[in-house]
């Protein structure tokens, strides 16, 4: 087991109230030194929230923040480890550039000619020489950007907290920043908690990425995790496109159940309105704990299977096993992609995605559906208690 | 002619069409205010320099020949004093007038919106009542015989009656429950601007609250500050009904002083020469304004 003490930040049972509204529930969240761990989320769902408690801006309601293992909660935001990079920058606008940066060192008294050094390392770092005497308002977005950063990395911090840092650039910026980001990450070692709602970047910058719906912590896993294997409907949904299947799944008639580095796959038969289809699953602890309930109950077992689009497969005739066709409604060419919509025959509208224009079919064709068995995850509906 | 020069002169013939094509509305528009201006603050004013340089005639006339002795009086050690007391006492409302209303700004600034335009009409409705009202119920208060003595005699904190009119005390008293609000208003409309992320940046980089306040807090509030210095010393300097309903005869100030020249003693002329140096230390203090103004450049504001 891992101990608290290993993780640089450690969120547990945390819970915000603003008001009577919960806006954070039962909190968890354990951050590795080093690493760049995104927060992700729809608007409102308590992402700064989080930042800002860690930070020290907001008192939580209950449990308990670890920073480096030692609790943080009665400590105020001066005396924390951790800077942070704001959404509008908040740069002073009564200070220059080289003011701006060197503010966290003079407020700690530390010598005229070591902060002078310190501050030309970080403009070095940013790429920002020669703009010391500028104000903040004579400086474009992206500048002032990598002055803020510039600003919170200068007290050389164990954790950077990052709030929709690239928020306000245009998209082209936005990419340059978010590789010039990711190589000071890496380069200095610290340890990033970065804000976004912009799944794309969160995709492309994180090493695990924490789901987040409602104040709750729906997922934390790495990207490809993720996207693959997303726990819950909400992540599946929220995450990239997907189709999303309802269904019961009853163990196959021909039971073949085999082990495999001590997990069992088993294989099911699922049931949903759209039509039936298999299912191989590995039985493992995990998953049984997570239904509360023995996967091969008689009565079968609810669940929700997700396929994403670019794995989706169609075909003129039946596939084995498959029972789910519709008719092609149409097909769009997106610049990469071929997106082709079929309707099932109880009205639910499936997305199929190809690289290559498929000739041997037509809109208003019927076709049926299927998928590599390893493709599609599967949903467990959680039980409460 | 080489291309830059060109471009300057036709970006002159651009503006003096611009200007021509602008200025008929715009002076339709500034019309009535010029008009306004001249008759009732221009002209005025010019008189006001006029009799300045006058003399003043046996029977609290003007007498139509130019002199400077108007001035050359001002320099009186009788009248220095005067001016002295009333930069002093000025400066001095001003000073407890800031020192009070920052905080007191401060603290409603940091209240939610309905709360906080509660809490300032509580400061201004004491505004609205009249000030002669207000000043006069001090004065009775402060009466030998008043109130404040009265209560204090009989607590048993005093043995006789204090002196309290009559007294450079009293008069900044009077003169703080008199600009208070002046000095609130513009405070509390800069604080309240405030981005309240500035201050979490500075608790963010290390700084403890105190440190905050003084290089965050306090420049990116100046322009409020310097607007209600101005708005509490300018009218400070030159008040006298305050004196006179506080200070009785002892506490002679500017204001007074010019008052007693054009109402009691008659001497036009002087009272006009004290008006004009009043007016010279307000537009000094304008200008120091808009020098500190244009010191802080900031966007925010
Ligand atoms: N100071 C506050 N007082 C009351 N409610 C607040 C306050 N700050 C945030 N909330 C509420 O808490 C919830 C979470 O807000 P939060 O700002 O953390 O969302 P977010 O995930 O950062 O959203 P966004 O992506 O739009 O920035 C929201 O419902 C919001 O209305
Ligand atoms: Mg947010």
């Amino acid at each position: 087991m891992n101990e608290i003490g290993e993780y640089i930040i450690s969120l547990s049972n945390v819970d915000k109230y603003f008001g009577t509204n919960h806006v954070i529930q039962n909190f968890h969240l354990n951050v590795r030194q080093g690493e760049f761990l995104t927060l992700l989320g729809p608007s409102g769902c308590g992402k700064t929230t989080i930042l800002r408690m860690i930070a020290g801006f907001e008192d939580s309601s209950g449990g308990t923040i670890r920073v480096q293992g030692e609790r943080v909660e009665d400590k105020e935001a001066f005396e924390r480890d951790v800077n942070t990079v704001f959404q509008s920058y908040a740069l002073f606008p009564h200070m220059t550039v080289f003011d701006n940066i060197a503010y966290g060192l003079s407020v700690k008294k530390v010598p005229k000619s070591e902060i002078k050094e310190r501050v030309k390392e970080m403009l070095e770092l940013v790429q920002l020489m020669g703009f010391e005497g500028r104000k903040p308002a004579m400086m474009s977005g992206g500048q002032k950007q990598r002055v803020a950063i510039a600003r919170a990395l200068i007290n050389r911090p164990k954790v950077l907290l990052l709030d929709e840092p690239l928020g306000a650039l245009d998209l082209k910026l936005r990419k340059q920043m978010q590789i010039e980001l990711k190589r000071l990450q890496k380069k200095l070692n610290i340890t990033f908690i970065y804000v976004t709602h912009d799944q794309e970047e969160a995709m492309t910058m994180s090493d695990r990425i924490a789901v987040m719906n409602g104040g709750v912590l729906e997922q934390l896993d790495t990207p490809d995790q993720i996207y693959k294997h997303p726990k819950t409907k909400f992540v599946a949904d929220f995450i990239g496109e997907s189709n999303l299947f309802d269904g019961i799944a009853k163990p196959a008639e021909s039971i073949s159940a085999h082990m495999e580095n001590g997990t069992i796959q088993k294989e099911f038969t699922v049931l949903t309105a759209s039509g039936i289809f298999p299912l191989v699953q590995n039985v493992t602890e995990e998953s049984c704990s997570v239904t509360k309930e023995p996967l091969d109950s008689g009565s079968g077992l609810p669940l929700t299977v997700c396929v994403r689009p670019e794995v989706m497969k169609y075909s003129k005739c039946p596939v084995e096993g498959f029972s789910l066709s519709g008719v092609i409604k149409n097909v769009i060419f997106v610049g990469s992609q071929y997106r082709s919509l079929i309707v099932m025959d109880n009205g639910y509208e499936v997305r199929v995605n190809r690289i290559k224009p498929d000739q041997t079919v037509s809109e208003g064709e019927r076709v049926f559906l299927f998928w590599d068995l390893e493709d599609a995850s599967c949903i467990f509906q959680r039980k409460e208690g | 002619m080489n291309p830059s020069e060109s471009q300057g002169e036709k970006n002159t013939l651009a503006k003096t069409r611009n200007l021509k094509r602008n200025t008929l509305p715009a002076l339709t528009m500034a019309g009535p205010v010029t008009f306004w201006m001249l008759v009732f603050v221009l002209l005025p004013l010019l008189y006001v320099v006029f009799i300045s340089f006058m003399r003043r005639d046996a029977f609290g006339g003007i007498d139509y020949h130019v002199t400077l002795s108007n001035y050359v009086e001002i320099l009186q050690p009788v009248y220095l004093k005067v001016i002295w007391k009333s930069i002093k006492l000025a400066l001095l409302t001003t000073v407890i007038c800031i020192l009070i209303g920052y905080p007191l700004a401060y603290y409603i600034a940091r209240k939610p919106s309905k709360l906080a335009a509660k809490l300032l009409m509580l400061v201004m409705i004491p505004f609205w009542t009249n000030t002669l009202v207000r000043l006069y119920s001090i004065n009775l208060m402060g009466q030998p015989n008043g109130f404040l003595n009265q209560f204090l005699l009989r607590a048993g904190l005093i043995s006789k009656p204090l002196d309290i009119l009559y007294s450079d005390g009293i008069v900044v008293v009077g003169l703080l429950i008199s600009m208070l609000p002046f000095a609130i208003l513009p405070l509390y409309a800069s604080i309240e601007k405030l981005d309240k992320s500035y201050l979490e940046a500075s608790s963010d980089l290390g700084a403890r609250p105190a440190i905050t306040f003084l290089r965050v807090t306090i420049p990116l509030t100046l322009p409020g500050i310097v607007a209600a210095v101005m708005l509490v010393f300018i009218p400070s300097l030159g008040m006298y009904y305050v004196p006179e309903a506080l200070g009785g005869g002892k506490v002679m100030l500017i204001g007074s002083l010019i008052r007693n020249q054009f109402l009691v003693t008659k001497n036009w002329p002087f009272g006009a020469s004290l008006s004009i140096l009043l007016l010279l230390i307000t537009l000094i203090m304008l200008w120091l304004y808009t020098r500190i103004a244009k010191l802080d450049d900031m966007e925010v504001f």
